[in-house]
């Protein structure tokens, strides 16, 4: 991520160092991820240690200090999902993806996170494979969505 | 977008509007919330304006994109208007018909209508059917009439008229005195009085105050907030600044979650709408006042719902709790007195200053009142958002407005107040939702979850997965809270992967009580709900765990194993070929087996079974033989 970029988003909050977590979480939204080159330039523009930027990215769960996956796939685990079986579609998406909850495979194919609440409770369980969502799915179904959801390159050397 | 420079400027233009638009407009309205979003809502809307465009009637007919309805389940939802005739499920495909149809012949399609699972009957307007039919929706309704993106359509509801009575009309003083007599507590989940709390921070010294909308709606399976700042930013806009105005406050902040992408878009464009119009900056209809919004997206941590969390994280620094006292009403954001409320609240103060704090007063019950968004959800037929007056039973709610429990599965359960809440038995569903008797019944109102649980649902892994949660959303600050939620899991787990020890029950409880008892913040003074209610009413589940391993909801995974009824298997091989573990053995037209040790207990044969057959059984507490017996031969 080029130094330019990551001062036009400083700048675009006037440089206040109390929109710290806002201009991470642009940053993050721009990259897909925080790479230290990133945050040492926010760190040294705001005036902030790095200790408090590391603080913050360790504190919020939105914020990933490793690359992600070429592919995001993330599994609502919220109530109404849960009591709807979303551990189970959990199960599926580790056994199709081969990648824990929380990972990203070494040749950067998938990301899987759980996220607490989608706030689609009426599809539950839900799973949003890169930004698409998927109600009332099976475990079946996981891997099939997980096959033809543009992810069949991935899924094939997974 | 000219700028309102007075209250007569507002009227004139809002009757410009009114008069543009004609109450027999043909106007089609299509929910476009987030779960209607998700099935499809904006390939609708693509179809409609692609076959509006064909048919040459875009120019007469209006397309509204609306917020949520509220009733998911059925979604997207399109309605026709001026007939009012209401669509659901409806695909692209159905566009044509529907224009052909409805917009052109002024007939109703039958098949995209209602229809009552109980009685057959169709239903043709949204008012008719059953979830909509039992609620009283005085802050949900303008969703169904609003674009978001759009401030005019706020104005034709009679937008903003609040705001001009609060700021021509009556004092700050009197403002709060109104929301003081209307009895409005906070829908955040406390039930602190609102208009108390206003009034502490107008009372605070200092010049710079701050009001800020709590919309860090982290609670799983609760979704209200997000519904309202998605489908009408401008309620809650009107209502924090008469707020502003009330406690003398000029800047705020609306805290929204990072999960809401669509809130924080919505808010944004009707901040810049608003702004234009002169509804906000400065001297704002000419009244002299100034008041200034910004939006700060959290990023991911539930702890920020908390209101000095949430302060920490306005700031730019991590969401750790600080002790109460100082309140924030006097030393909040950066030390100032600040006034934070949620969503729900806000979006409640246009209407109690529109309709006046008795007529506010006259709905609810005695220590509760006006109504209460809840978010219905989970093992029910209509999932979606209900708004009742509060003072409704959980009765009325679940079964005759949620339509009772799918697939003839009986009702268990109903979890209230999010991951903190408590789990109410069949026997409480006479309770009537109001602050003070659900949290007498051991749940609690929350900021307005309800999950409801059938007979397949484990309460002891519900409590599990509540501290699950909790645990990993503790900020760690206080040792009680993150210790003690951690105890809590540890032995939770244990029972329900069979290894719970005699004891264990005991043992919850103490840690419970020292967790309640000496956590820093609210997080971890309630954290134990989930445990002790369900400890409460489903004692018998825990025992049968530890004492017998055993899970009578048949969930627990280690608890449970699969087997096939040799008597029942017709060796049709459709498990064997759906068991993603090789677990099954089997030829063609011979009994199948599953082997134990191999089993993932995914569940997927049972699925795969022909409902015709039903010869793969789930059991717990039994032992499971994986060997065929010698003469076990297809039978019928």
């Amino acid at each position: 991520m080029d130094t330019a970029t990551i001062d036009n988003i400083i700048d675009k909050h006037n440089g206040e160092a109390s929109a710290l977590i806002q201009i991470l979480l642009e940053i993050q939204s721009e990259n897909k991820w925080l790479p230290k080159t990133a945050l040492a330039r926010v760190s040294e523009k705001l005036a902030v240690p790095m200790s408090q930027i590391q603080h913050i990215t360790t504190f919020y769960k939105t914020f990933s200090l490793v690359p992600r996956g070429r592919h995001e796939v993330h599994v609502c685990m919220g109530t109404a999902c849960h009591v709807r079986g979303a551990e189970r579609i959990l199960d599926a998406v580790e056994e199709a993806t081969g990648v824990k909850p929380g990972e990203t495979d070494p040749e950067l194919n998938f990301s899987v996170e759980t996220v607490n609440c989608l706030g689609c409770c009426a599809l539950g369980p839900v799973m949003v494979v890169d930004g698409e969502y998927h109600g009332n799915v099976s475990p079946a179904e996981t891997t099939e969505v997980l096959k033809t959801c543009g992810c069949e390159d991935a899924y094939a050397k997974a | 977008m000219p700028r309102l420079n007075s209250p007569a400027e507002l009227e004139e233009f809002r009757s410009a509007i009114l008069a543009r638009r004609g109450p027999d407009q043909p106007c089609l309205t299509l929910c476009s919330g987030s779960a209607c979003h998700a099935t499809g809502s904006g390939k609708v809307s693509a179809a409609i304006a692609g076959e509006l465009e064909k048919a040459g009637l875009a120019a007469e007919v209006a397309v509204r994109r609306t917020g949520c309805h509220g009733f998911c389940e059925q979604g997207p939802i399109l309605v026709v208007y001026p007939a009012g005739i209401c669509y659901l499920k409806v695909k692209p495909e159905d566009i044509p018909e529907i224009v052909a149809t409805t917009v052109k012949e002024k007939q109703v399609v039958e098949r995209l209508l209602y229809v009552d699972p109980n009685s057959g009957e169709k239903e043709t307007h949204e008012t008719e059917i059953p979830f909509y039919k039992h609620q009283q929706r005085l802050l949900l309704g303008n969703n169904l009439e609003i674009d978001p993106k759009n401030l005019d359509d706020y104005l034709a509801v009679g937008g903003y008229r609040a705001l001009v009575k609060a700021l021509c009309e009556m004092t700050p003083e009197q403002v709060v005195g109104e929301v003081k007599e209307a009895k409005l507590r906070g829908r955040g989940g406390a039930g602190f009085p609102t208009g108390v709390k206003w009034d502490f921070a107008r009372q605070a010294p200092g010049d710079q105050k701050y009001v800020v909308v709590n919309c860090d709606e982290g609670d799983p399976g609760a979704y209200m907030d997000r519904s309202l700042m998605e489908g009408n930013p401008f309620a809650v806009l009107e209502g924090l600044l008469i707020g502003a105005y009330a406690i003398g406050a000029n800047e705020g902040y609306v805290y929204v979650r990072q999960e809401y992408p669509l809130a924080v878009s919505n808010l944004e464009i009707a901040i810049r709408a608003a702004e234009e119009a002169g509804l906000l900056g400065q001297n704002i209809l000419g009244s002299g006042f100034d008041f200034s919004v910004k939006v700060h997206r959290g990023a991911g941590a539930f702890i920020c719902g908390e209101e000095t969390s949430l302060l920490r994280s306005l700031e730019g620094k991590p969401g750790e709790p600080t002790p109460r006292p100082p309140f924030p009403a006097h030393k909040g954001l950066w030390g100032k007195p600040t006034n934070i409320n949620n969503v729900e609240t806000w979006s409640n103060i246009p209407l109690i200053i529109n309709q006046g704090a008795e007529f506010y007063r006259s709905i609810g019950t005695e220590g509760s009142k006006g109504t209460k968004i809840f978010s219905l959800v989970g093992k029910v037929n209509n999932t979606g958002l209900v708004e009742v007056p509060m003072g409704a039973s959980l009765r009325d709610i679940i079964f005759k407005i949620g339509g009772g429990v799918p697939g003839g599965k009986r009702f268990k359960a109903v979890q209230t107040g999010g991951p903190s809440g408590g789990c109410l038995p069949e026997e409480h569903l006479d309770t009537k939702v109001d602050f003070d008797e659900l949290t007498r019944a051991g749940a609690m109102m929350g900021s307005g979850g309800m999950i409801v649980m059938d007979e397949e649902t484990c309460l002891v892994d519900l409590a599990r997965y509540f501290l699950g949660f909790l645990s990993d959303e503790s900020c760690g600050k206080c040792t009680p809270c993150r210790e003690g939620i951690r105890q809590m899991l540890k032995i939770l787990t244990n029972i329900t992967k069979g290894l719970g020890q005699p004891g264990d029950i005991e043992r919850l409880e103490e840690l419970a009580e020292a967790t309640r008892g000496a956590s820093l913040c609210a997080l971890g003074k309630i954290a134990p709900n989930p445990v002790l209610s369900t400890l409460k009413y489903f004692r018998a589940e825990y025992e049968a765990h530890i004492a017998e391993q055993r899970c009578p909801a048949l969930s627990c995974k280690e608890l449970i194993s699969f087997s096939i009824v040799p008597e029942k298997c017709k060796g049709c091989g459709a498990c064997f070929r759906q068991c993603p573990a090789a677990a099954i053995e089997g030829e063609k037209k011979q009994v199948h087996v599953i082997h134990q040790d191999k089993c993932t207990r995914c569940g997927a044969c049972l699925e795969a079974c022909p409902a015709a057959f039903g010869a793969v059984r789930k059991v717990s507490g039994e032992t499971v033989s994986s060997v065929i017996a010698e003469e076990a031969e297809i039978t019928g």
